[in-house]
């Protein structure tokens, strides 16, 4: 027999015993961790342009209800939002299970932040577009879908791919209404053994390493965007 | 709703346009004949940009009446003026094309692209038909070598002719040229006239020419209008108004243009 590696080298805190024996419980969930975040995060994206469109209507009453949503569900944590979505909703009649409750929380907390950004890129886009689309005839949908939203949507390639890592790193929230992904995992696992440091350390590693592959899948993506798109210095003569 | 009584492709009665208290158009009055050539000039702020804002429906009135080619585009009512429904301003705005200080193409589009963009979405036609049109668009204003260059590849004379070219696509019988040299450098002002002066003497089109070029003004018009706070002060053949200004504000606004 090998001499026993992974005792020698642990100590009484950290036992890489543990570590071996959590390892495969936790790669369990982070399958969870990521459709839940990549599909909440494609939802918000989808969602927080029309938010910002409603906004922006000229029925101001409209926009005023939208805005103060908007407003609302920024300034509260979205910790108290899935709870109320899972704990308040049934007795409206709306009994979600806790996965769709997730995407639903996801969704509309980091949709409203996405419509910020997407203002921000809105009103980036020069005047002399809507100038030139009108001259031409476009019809609204056309004008958004050829003209505003190609030209609009390179430049916030950071800001949403900011947002995909903050979502990230909220996901484990999730855990919370039973969720069964990396973190629901890890907090069994401790509550059963007393084993604590192991399990959410690999979890803090885990998370790292998911933040960092998405940062530069996401400086990629600029990049290829930026080289595809144009503006950038090698297109200049 | 058609009223094609007489030979005018516009006609503006007693428009009156204000931005809050500042009255930018004042009772403005203005007449113009099918495939007529017709300079706007006058100091900055008289208006002049905006008479052609109007007709392209960027702007809306508060009072008068404006139509363009027998379809009434806003009409005065007892509470002022009230614009046309989304089609029928949809259907005026086709017969009108607009060229603009700041060229104002798609940056994320190739050159050809801009022009063959509104035929395929507007009219409908198949991207073979539009890049076909807009090939030879781009021929017309000599741009031929250019067609899948970026604008921001581009010179700013060359932008400025993707942006005639763009216009042309949808076939318009009325063009706006508003001050389409202002943001020129100096050597690339004369191409872009070069390619006016062609649509002027080749085509039949009427065009509406916002300007502070006053000797081309004076060569492609067949009327020039001087403008200031928002009325026309002087109007009448290019020969009358820079030889032979009766008003002293023309005489003064030419004096100081052609000393600069």
């Amino acid at each position: 027999m090998n001499p026993d590696w992974l005792s020698l080298l642990s100590t009484r805190y950290f036992d890489l015993n543990v570590v071996v024996e959590v390892f495969p419980l936790l790669l369990k969930g982070v399958g969870t961790t990521i459709w839940v975040t990549l599909v909440g995060w494609g939802l918000a994206a989808s969602v927080g342009f029309p938010l910002l469109l409603l906004r922006r209507s000229r029925f101001r009453p409209l926009g005023w209800i939208v805005g103060g949503f908007i407003e609302f569900v920024r300034s509260t944590p979205i910790l108290v939002q899935i709870y109320f979505y899972f704990y308040v909703l049934p007795s409206a009649g709306v009994v979600l299970d806790p996965i769709s409750t997730g995407l639903l929380a996801l969704t509309i907390h980091y949709g409203c932040y996405m419509s910020e950004a997407y203002r921000s890129g809105l009103e980036a886009i020069h005047p002399g577009q809507w100038d030139a689309v009108t001259a031409l005839g476009f019809s609204k949908l056309d004008v958004y879908r050829h003209v505003i939203l190609p030209q609009m949507v390179p430049p916030l390639i950071p800001a949403l791919g900011n947002f995909l890592i903050l979502m990230i790193k909220d996901s484990p929230l999730l855990a919370s209404i039973g969720v069964v992904e990396m973190m629901y995992y890890a907090t069994g696992y401790s509550m059963d053994t007393f084993r604590y440091l192991e399990p959410i350390t690999i979890v803090g590693l885990i998370f790292l390493a998911l933040s960092l592959a998405s940062a530069s899948a996401i400086r990629f993506l600029e990049a290829r965007v930026g080289r595809k798109w144009l503006g950038r210095e090698e297109l200049r003569d | 709703m058609t009223n094609v009584t007489d030979n005018n492709i516009i006609t503006m009665k007693s428009v009156t346009k204000r931005y809050g208290s500042l009255k930018v158009l004042e009772d403005l009055t203005l007449d113009v004949a099918r495939n007529e050539h017709l300079s706007l000039i006058g100091p900055s702020g008289s208006g002049k940009s905006t008479i052609l804002r109007v007709l392209m429906t960027l702007e809306a009135i508060q009072a008068g009446d404006v139509s363009i080619d027998g379809d009434s585009l806003w009409r005065q009512g007892p509470e002022g003026s009230t614009g046309a429904k989304e089609a029928d301003s949809r259907r005026i705005r086709q017969k009108v094309g607009m060229v603009f200080q700041s060229f104002n193409l798609f940056p994320h589009m190739t050159a050809i692209r801009n022009v063959a963009e509104a035929p395929m979405r507007v009219l409908k036609l198949s991207r073979a038909e539009a890049y076909e049109r807009a090939k030879e668009l781009l021929k017309l204003v000599g741009l031929s070598a250019r067609e899948d260059h970026y604008p921001i590849q581009l010179s700013g004379g060359q932008q400025q002719r993707v942006a005639i070219a763009r216009a042309l696509a949808m076939q318009p019988k009325v063009l706006l040229f508003d001050e389409v040299t202002s943001a020129l450098d100096p050597e690339t002002v004369g191409e872009v006239l070069n390619v006016i002066r062609h649509l002027a003497k080749e085509f039949e089109f009427t065009i509406l020419f916002v300007t502070h070029q006053m000797g081309f003004a004076k060569e492609i018009s067949d009327r020039v209008c001087f403008l200031e706070g928002g009325r026309i002060i002087e109007q009448g053949t290019p020969e009358q108004i820079f030889d032979n200004p009766r008003e002293a504000r023309t005489q003064a606004f030419l004096k100081a243009v052609l000393e600069s």
